[in-house]
């Protein structure tokens, strides 16, 4: 037993995470045989990394919104507003693609630039702040669109809907879009800040960060993630949808998967790979109950239930790992019992 | 002696405490005093607007139907002072009303059972959420958005989606029934007396040892873990008291709305708006409950107000949206200023320590002996 947690102990994160990825998909693969179907179809692998794009893309620019310390709730309506902006501009021409995606994403950077300034500028909780904007948008939304709108061109829905053998375009964007992340977060200053920031921002504010660059940047490729999964949903769908995006659950999907992948909530610590597992994990179990034919309204309860259990595997692990910070014995000598002198008023 | 030293101490304190009008002013010019201003300025524009809205009989009418939200969302501002999240409100509020329509259906007989059993599920689903927070140390978000999916799926696996018919009327007579034939207001209804029962309990709690721990637990959790709290049942009877409340809700909102799956849905927002709209800080420690019920009016008569302006009702959210934002970033804009002090009436000279006190015999410290 003590072995185990010994090992459990050395394994960081992430590989907890593609260790229960692993978990999934060997039970996934056993539950599918048994019903006489393959889990490793070409068809099936196809679904699962289908599965994993739109998710993929939020749940990117999430890790680094939850990364800087903040959280962002407006993504469904971003992903909602993409949709219909670019199957609107589209309108079933070749020739708009161009400038509708180039909208498109330009209305999603500044939906994450007025996030970001809120949160960074005007000190809201990155939760009121985007739970607000997402609710404005959502309010627009359904005052001014009743059902679908637009179309877009059958070259741009081939985006959604073509693959490299068994691996769809859309995953490979979004891949490369993790990949870009990664660079961002690994290699650039603004992702060292970011992690700083997410740390302790006034740690970060005293050592001479300016913590509100890493935040804004942060929510601004939220947003413009979000978006790209709008654009995706419109290639898939052929139309805009208002409610697209709030049928998914984005929001706290793409949070529990960021959670998941071994991010911790309060910011500071995790990885893009970590959210990748996350995503592929809910993807996998998506298909799994897929295939298995469960009740529709079971699948969210199977799912709250991984969330919870998964979660509480690794926060467990925290509580065991954290070293004592200082001996016992010397406590009594700790500055902090120490008398503080009075400044003058 | 001690009765002495009381007074005397009674005395000084009496001296350096500014005068009445003063502790207003300051009470106001926090964010969980403007909320009162707020809702006050937002019933005068109703009324100005529509001037029957301020008969007792009607005004008594909008607090009954308002109660629900309001007791909501005193469940949820014990989670949020004491630091944590409750997301799964909402699918509490749906399961509730779904079990009252499956279990009651037409049978008076059954109506005080189910009402016990709701009340239990609804302190067990509470105490599960704690128990999972605190002691698995899993993020209280999480927590209750897993259990918000779990729960909702269930309750839907269990109806199919669809609408249930209606419990005996005895049961939705609580939510909106109510004590008739009073003077000058016509009829009280319960959900009024229900909130009010709640809104005093929550205030009374508030001010008992259980509310200044749990206040203290979401301001530093170290701190009072170091001063012998112990913080997970704390927290842990907060989400039960937010469950219990959400139990409540859904039982007034049987007798308004009717048994439906779609009843409850994104409550847990609706009450976070209010608790923060009344100037609860989330990460928890500071925030009055009754600014917290007082919120939830504030909301629900800005909706009423822009209702009586002809607003369409789909900007409901839009409206909701910027108003968060904007309650706020004022609410930390006036945190702020109070950080940088302006503590210059602490130094005055009138308001200085008239003598400081002094031990009593046989202990170390000044003060009272327990």
């Amino acid at each position: 037993m003590n072995q185990r947690a010994g090992f459990f102990q050395r394994l960081s994160s992430t590989q907890i995470v593609y260790l229960v990825a692993l978990v999934t998909l060997i039970l996934g693969a056993l539950l599918v045989n048994s019903i006489g179907r393959s889990f490793f179809s070409p068809g099936n692998i196809s679904s699962i990394l289908t599965g994993t794009s739109v998710l993929g893309f939020i749940a990117i620019g999430q890790t680094l919104v939850i990364l800087a310390g903040s959280l962002d709730l407006s993504v469904p309506y971003v992903t909602s507003l993409a949709s219909l902006i670019a199957a609107g501009v589209m309108a079933n021409n070749p020739n708009n693609v161009l400038s509708a995606v180039l909208l498109t994403l330009g209305t999603a950077a500044v939906i994450g630039l007025a996030n970001g300034l809120i949160v960074a500028r005007l000190n809201v909780h990155g939760f009121i702040a985007t739970l607000g904007v997402g609710l404005i948008i959502s309010g627009y939304l359904a005052t001014n669109f009743k059902g679908s709108f637009g179309e877009t061109p059958l070259a741009f829905r081939m985006v959604g809907a073509t693959g490299l053998g068994p691996v769809p375009i859309s995953t490979i964007i979004m891949l490369a879009c993790a990949g870009l992340a990664m660079l961002l977060l690994h290699r650039t200053r603004v992702g060292h800040h970011l992690y700083a920031v997410g740390g302790d921002i006034a740690v970060a504010r005293t050592s001479g960060i300016r913590v509100d660059v890493p935040v804004i940047t942060a929510h601004v490729i939220c947003s413009v993630l979000a978006g790209m999964a709008g654009l995706l949903l419109a290639s898939r769908l052929g139309v805009g949808s208002p409610t697209v995006g709030s049928q998914g659950g984005y929001d706290l999907l793409s949070i529990a998967a960021v959670v998941l992948g071994g991010t911790l909530l309060s910011g500071g610590k995790g990885t893009i790979t970590g959210t990748l597992g996350g995503v592929l994990i809910f993807a996998m179990l998506d298909n799994i109950m897929s295939v298995m034919q469960v009740n529709p309204f079971l699948k969210d309860v199977v799912r709250g239930v991984v969330i919870v259990l998964a979660v509480a595997v690794y926060a467990r692990r925290r509580i065991v790992s954290r070293p004592e910070r200082f001996p016992a014995k010397g406590s009594a000598e700790t500055p902090a019992a120490q008398p503080v002198p009075v400044e003058g008023p | 002696m001690s009765t002495a030293l009381n007074s005397e101490r009674s005395a000084i304190l009496k001296q350096n405490r500014a005068s009445r009008s003063e502790r207003l002013l300051r009470a106001v010019r926090t964010p969980g005093g403007a909320v009162f201003v707020l809702l006050i300025g937002l019933l005068a524009a109703i009324i100005v607007l529509n001037p029957s809205f301020g008969e007792p009989s009607s005004f008594i009418r909008f607090v009954g139907r308002t109660a629900p939200i309001a007791i909501a969302a005193i469940g949820q501002y014990f989670v949020i002072v004491g630091g944590e999240f409750d997301l799964s409100m909402g699918s509490v509020v749906t399961m509730q009303v779904i079990v009252a329509g499956n279990l009651i259906r037409q049978d008076d007989s059954k109506v005080i059972p189910v009402l016990v059993l709701m009340l239990v599920l609804g302190a067990f689903v509470g105490l599960v959420n704690g128990l999972i927070t605190t002691l698995l140390q899993v993020p209280s978000f999480i927590v209750t958005l897993g259990m918000m999916l779990a729960l909702l799926g269930l309750v839907l696996y269990w109806t199919g989606g669809a609408a249930q018919g209606n419990p005996a009327d005895s049961f939705r007579q609580i939510g909106r029934g109510g004590i008739q034939d009073v003077p000058v207001l016509d009829v009280i209804p319960y959900p009024v007396i229900i909130l009010t029962a709640v809104a005093v309990a929550g205030f009374v709690l508030m001010r008992r040892p259980y509310g200044r721990m749990l206040i203290a637990v979401g301001d530093n959790p170290e701190a009072a873990a170091l001063a012998g709290s112990r913080v997970w049942w704390v927290r842990t009877r907060a989400f039960m008291m937010s469950s219990l409340s959400a139990t409540v809700a859904g039982i007034l909102l049987v007798g308004y709305a009717g048994v439906h799956p779609s009843v409850g849905r994104g409550y847990e927002f609706t009450a976070i708006t209010a608790v923060v709209l009344g100037g609860v800080v989330l990460g928890g420690g500071r925030g009055w409950v009754l600014s917290a019920a007082a919120g939830a009016f504030a909301l629900e008569s800005l909706f009423t107000l822009l209702n009586f302006m002809g607003l369409q009702a789909t900007w409901r959210d839009t409206v909701q949206g910027a108003i968060i934002i904007i309650a706020v970033a004022a609410a930390s804009r006036s945190w702020q200023r109070k950080r940088k002090g302006a503590s210059s009436a602490a130094h005055d000279e009138q308001h200085q320590l008239a003598a400081a006190p002094t031990p009593a015999e046989g202990t170390e410290q000044g003060g009272e002996r327990v």
